[in-house]
């Protein structure tokens, strides 16, 4: 069991890394943030499968932290492309 | 393999799949708002079965409880962070 949960971390670490190649392409910043939520997700789901792996508990809690630390570095990304604190008066209408 | 773990496999790979279908949808869609739809939509999934799949290893109930409560965080979290993202998207080109 421990293998198949192994080789199934190595294949979402293969999805994300390949994910990363819309980093190189870009076209917008969008984009290239879209590649580093992969990486928040993903990274998430291999620690889990480590975690089981291995049998070492502490990986959960650090699946927790990089859930916590991908929505945050997407907030600062939005609040930095569009140069203002995050105002939705000024998107509608 | 006792039924369990015939659950796990099953589940753990329909996840890898849905990871597979995300990271090709990121790598081939057209525009920004549609590689935004394939991602948000199909990881989480792919999440949420990986998590199903690793229920039955959970040590306890408490520990069940945390890796279903990391899945619904990374939920709210990637339905709050896409809108920001579409926004961004949309902001920095007008043509949308």
């Amino acid at each position: 069991m421990a293998e198949f949960l192994l080789g199934a971390a190595g294949f979402v670490l293969l999805m994300v890394a390949l994910g990363l190649l819309r980093i190189l392409r870009g076209p917008g910043d969008a984009d290239r943030m879209m590649a580093a939520q992969l990486l928040g997700t993903g990274g998430i789901a291999m620690l889990l499968l480590v975690g089981a792996a291995t049998g070492v508990g502490s990986t959960v809690d650090v699946a927790l932290t990089l859930a916590l630390l991908a929505a945050f570095a997407s907030v600062a990304f939005f609040k930095s492309a569009t140069g203002a604190p995050a105002d939705d008066a000024a998107d509608r209408g | 393999m006792s039924l369990l773990d015939l659950f796990t496999v099953i589940a753990v790979c329909a996840g890898a799949f849905f990871f597979l279908a995300g990271t090709v949808g990121l790598l081939r869609f057209p525009d920004a708002l549609t590689r935004l739809h394939a991602l948000t939509k199909a990881d989480n999934l792919g999440l949420g079965l990986v998590v199903l799949g690793l229920l039955p290893h959970a040590d306890s109930v408490l520990g069940g409880l945390k890796l279903v409560a990391i899945w619904l965080l990374a939920l709210l979290a990637s339905g709050a962070v896409s809108q920001l993202i579409a926004r961004a998207a949309r902001r920095t080109d007008p043509r949308r």
